[in-house]
């Protein structure tokens, strides 16, 4: 095995993917929000400029990015939750089951997402 | 007989793997492995222990990516193949070949406020701490920590911020905030309340992953996290 694959093996455990998944949830929620802002901002350009909007989001393609989204947001309450609980209420014997609940949370969130956008 | 292959970190040079067969054996320790080739193969291959038993904290190093200690590390238990990987410990410098040099280590504990001090002389009799008393119970493991710098190998945090106390260094420190015979309760939260203290950690816990003696210097430093801003808002600190 190379170095690098050792590396990757010995940081498999729950906790460091949780570590992990927060973080980049949490860049791609913020790259979202420029995006956001601009559906919003539309609204200030009158009825018609929203409405072209909201109809290009109509489109399949964005309805799957939004699954998606949801998915990061999920995720990035599932971990959240998981760090305060952690640190606030001390629950260390607690981790692996809040791993698996911030996962099994969002992907319960992400797929109802899904069944109600199509 | 089945043969180990070996790849040990030699520190000679720029540093690179050197391999060994090392006959595969019943029972067989990691440091039984460093121990033959140190016998049979090369005796100026260079490795730590003391105790053989677990009690020392002194015979850790990375087998096949992982910090263990090795005195107890079955090569059964970590070898799916007959391939084994020996290195220094991460995050620690090296010394030579598989020996590093534990002074950081040891020196962030005392800058944790590591060392205890209480109220007693020797005059005094022994202090009583009932084994049921809140503050006994919440370090009832973290004292059990035998200094291997298993933990701190294994932390990230530590790779990505020299100057972080690191797992065992505050694990040390929240047994003495939590001793009731001790004296200097405030200055340690100080101590472990700047950057590179109990803040720094991101809970990723390979610490409590890989502490050999099942401790949990993450929940020991959750605690500390509270305790420190429990003093926080009461303007203690
Ligand atoms: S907390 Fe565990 S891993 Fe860290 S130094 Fe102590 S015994 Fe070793
Ligand atoms: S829980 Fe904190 S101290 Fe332990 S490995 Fe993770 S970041 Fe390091
Ligand atoms: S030799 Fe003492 S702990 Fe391994």
């Amino acid at each position: 095995m190379t170095n690098g694959s050792y590396a990757l093996k010995a940081r498999s455990h729950p906790s460091y993917v949780a570590f992990i998944l927060h973080r980049v949830s949490g860049l791609l929620l913020a790259a979202f929000l420029p995006l956001h802002f601009l559906a919003l901002s539309q609204a200030l350009h009158g009825e018609a400029a929203l409405d072209s909007f909201l109809s290009w989001a109509d489109n399949p393609m964005v309805k799957i990015a939004e699954v998606g989204l949801v998915l990061m947001l999920a995720l990035h309450l599932g971990c959240g939750l998981r760090v305060m609980a952690l640190e606030a209420l001390g629950w260390t014997s607690w981790q692996k089951s809040m791993v698996a609940i911030a996962f099994g949370g969002s992907l319960v969130a992400g797929t109802f997402f899904l069944l109600r956008v199509f | 007989m089945s043969k180990l292959k070996v790849s040990v970190w030699r520190s000679a040079g720029s540093g690179a793997q050197e391999y060994f067969d090392v006959p595969r054996k019943e029972n067989q320790t990691i440091l039984d492995v460093v121990t033959y080739i140190q016998r049979n193969l090369d005796p100026t291959l260079s490795y730590r222990y003391a105790c053989r038993v677990g009690m020392c904290g002194s015979c850790a190093m990375s087998v096949n990516g992982k910090a263990r200690w090795t005195c107890r590390t079955h090569v059964d238990k970590v070898c799916d193949s007959d391939a084994l990987d020996l290195r220094p410990l991460e995050n620690f410098p090296v010394v030579k070949d598989l020996v590093c040099d534990m002074q950081t280590f040891f020196d962030k504990q005392k800058k944790a406020g590591g060392a205890f001090l209480g109220a007693h002389t020797r005059e005094d009799s022994v202090a009583l701490i009932k084994p049921d008393s809140s503050g006994r119970m919440a370090v009832d493991e973290a004292i059990e920590c035998i200094g291997c710098g298993v933990c701190y190998a294994s932390c990230d945090v530590v790779k990505w911020k020299p100057d972080y106390l690191g797992p065992a260094a505050l694990n040390r420190t929240w047994t003495l905030v939590k001793d009731e015979r001790d004296t200097r309760r405030l200055d340690r939260l100080r101590a472990v309340s700047g950057d590179a203290g109990c803040h720094s950690c991101h809970s990723q816990m390979s610490c409590t992953q890989r502490c050999p003696k099942l401790l949990s210097p993450t929940h020991s430093i959750s605690g500390l996290k509270r305790e420190v801003s429990r003093a926080a808002l009461k303007g203690e600190l």
